[in-house]
This record gives structure tokens, sequence and C-alpha cells, in this order.
């Protein structure tokens, strides 16, 4: 992965995040506080933006530069658990300029467990991690982008069944099973816009 | 006297000032900043907002974070992270909590000692 590569990823993944903030907003008026398409959105436009005008040199200089907004700006849970993720997985890319898929993924472990460390979560508790974790294990295991794909939805789609213990969502209770958790699906977006990058430069 | 200040960090600014407003009659001594809502005044929290609540605390060499709900815990913990001086989040709840921390902290007790008094304050109880 070079930078324009890093560059793409994050653009799609704000785009994808955009064209759907209305679902976001909705599955999240459902178990939580209603919040995460609006928060995403508006973080990621401002990590556009900012890679517009200052564009980094490496794929670990994009991933920083989003960092540092999805901690200022996204707010909610989703800015410190996006943001920490971000940043860790920023750190591990270090500032080469081409990124092997073992770095990348070995990167991707650090992001996921900044998260779980920063969330105090684990999976199974109807959160992002349960999006993290499966396609992070299965990158780890060595599976094709195209495999990653499928995992991710399956992942995504899981978490209908669950009940929230974490977060907002675990006020609900029962009343949380049956509902995508928003995290989840914006996380999937992150992986699934991932794959395409890398399975079209592969 | 006090050297460790205290920062009130809710996802409403009226509730953090509340707080700050509250705890200050009762313990003048204490130093302390409230670091509620997003930068533009609505609900959430933001860690730039409590970081500026952290150096904004004056003679303090260290300070001690007490939050309301969820994300706020989360924010707190990155200010801290980047903070100038040693930050500790206490696990307490928010008035009762910060009740208990005022006073240790007016009698000049540091971080470690306050955010002890202050999760102390989970058994205390209204009615007994």
């Amino acid at each position: 992965m070079d930078k324009q590569m890093a560059a793409e990823w994050l653009k799609r993944f704000a785009e994808t995040v955009e064209k759907n903030k209305e679902e976001l907003t909705k599955l999240d008026q459902a178990v939580g506080d209603g919040d995460h398409g609006i928060n995403m959105n508006r973080g990621l436009q401002e990590v556009l933006r900012k890679m517009e005008e200052v564009p980094a040199d490496s794929p670990g200089g994009v991933v920083k530069a989003a960092a540092m907004i999805c901690i200022s700006k996204v707010g909610g849970a989703s800015g410190p658990l996006y943001g920490s993720a971000l940043m860790k997985i920023a750190s591990a890319l270090g500032d080469e300029e081409d990124v092997e898929g073992k770095q990348l993924t070995k990167a991707l472990r650090d992001g996921v467990d900044a998260i779980k460390k920063r969330g105090r979560a684990e999976e199974g508790e109807k959160t992002m991690v349960d999006v993290w974790e499966p396609a992070v294990q299965a990158l780890e295991q060595g599976s094709s982008w195209q495999e990653l794909t499928e995992i991710v939805k399956k992942a995504r789609d899981n978490t209908i069944d669950m009940k929230a213990t974490k977060g907002r969502a675990a006020y609900l209770g029962d009343r949380s099973i049956g509902h995508l958790d928003p995290g989840a699906v914006s996380s999937s977006y992150f992986f699934l816009e991932l794959a395409c990058v890398m399975e079209e430069s592969s | 006297m006090s050297r460790t200040g205290l920062i009130f960090v809710s996802h409403s600014r009226k509730l953090a000032e509340g707080v700050k407003e509250l705890l200050e009659n009762m313990q003048p001594e204490a130093v302390t900043a409230a670091c509620g809502g997003e930068e533009d005044g609505g609900i959430g929290t933001n860690p730039e907002v409590i970081q500026r609540g952290i150096e904004s605390l004056e003679g303090c060499t260290e300070a001690v974070i007490l939050t309301d709900l969820g994300s706020a815990w989360m924010n707190a913990e990155i200010a801290s992270e980047i903070s100038s001086i040693p930050v500790l989040l206490a696990d307490a709840p928010l008035v009762e909590g910060g009740l208990a921390a005022v006073v240790e902290a007016g009698f000049g007790k540091d971080a470690a000692a306050v955010k002890e008094a202050a999760e102390k304050a989970w058994d205390m109880r209204k009615s007994t």
C-alpha cells in the first residue's frame, strides 16, 4: 500500500459513510443516541478536506492525520474509538512509503487492540469489535481480500442477534436484539473499502 | 494549599458547570474546572475541551477527572494521556464522588488519595 492507496481507502470510506449517513443514524436511533451517522460524516468530511489541503507523504501519515481529526471532531464514542485505532495503525505503519500486506495486518491488529483497550470491549458485545476482530483474524490467517469482504459482511450481520452489553445500547438489554449495531456497520465500510482498494491494485 | 485539581466532565456544559458551582460552594479551597459539552457547546464530550480544562487548573501539580456517562470516560482518558501534568481518572459518581474528591483535594491530598476517596462514594446511600 502506498500513500495514494491509503488516501483512496479513507476517501472511499468517507464517501460510503456520507452515502449511508441516514441509514447509520436510523440504526443508531434504534439502539443508541442517534448521532453515529452525523458524527462520522462530520469527521470524515473534515478528513477529506485535510487530505486535499495537506497531502501526507506516507500511508502512515495519511492515517495519522485522519486519527487526529477523529479524536477532535467525530465525538460520541466513535470519535475516541476510531481515533485511538487509527493512531495505533498509523504508528505501526510508521513513515514507510510502501507498506507490505503483513505490516498492514499487524497495524490493523494494533488498531483492534486499541479499540478493545479504550472501550474495554470484547467480542460478542454488539459493538464495532465484532467486525474488527474477525476481519483482522481473517487477514492474520491469510484470507484474500475477496474472502475478507464475505467475512466482514457476515460479521456485521451477526450483530443483529447479539444483545448489547457495552455502550448506550446496553441500557436496552434484550431490546437491543434484532438490530444491526451501527458501529459494526460503519466498521464494515472501513474494511470493505480497504479490501476494494487492495483488490484493485493486485 | 491544594495541589490536586478536579475536572468535572459531562456531556452537558450546564451539568458540568452546575457540579462545579455546587462543589466549590461546599469546598471553596479546591481548584476545579468544568469541561462539559462539545467545542460548540452541543451535547457530547471532547478531549480538547478536557485538555484545556486541565491546563486551566492554577497551581496544580496533579489532577483527578470525574465523568458522567459512557464515552466521557474515553475522552477523559485521551486528554489525560496528552496532559502536561499527571492526571488520574476516578471511576466514581459525579456528584457524590465529586464531593468526596473536593474535600480531600481541599486538605491538600495527592491525586491518588483524591481518586480513592471519590471511588469510595459508591457506598454512600441517600436513604440509609
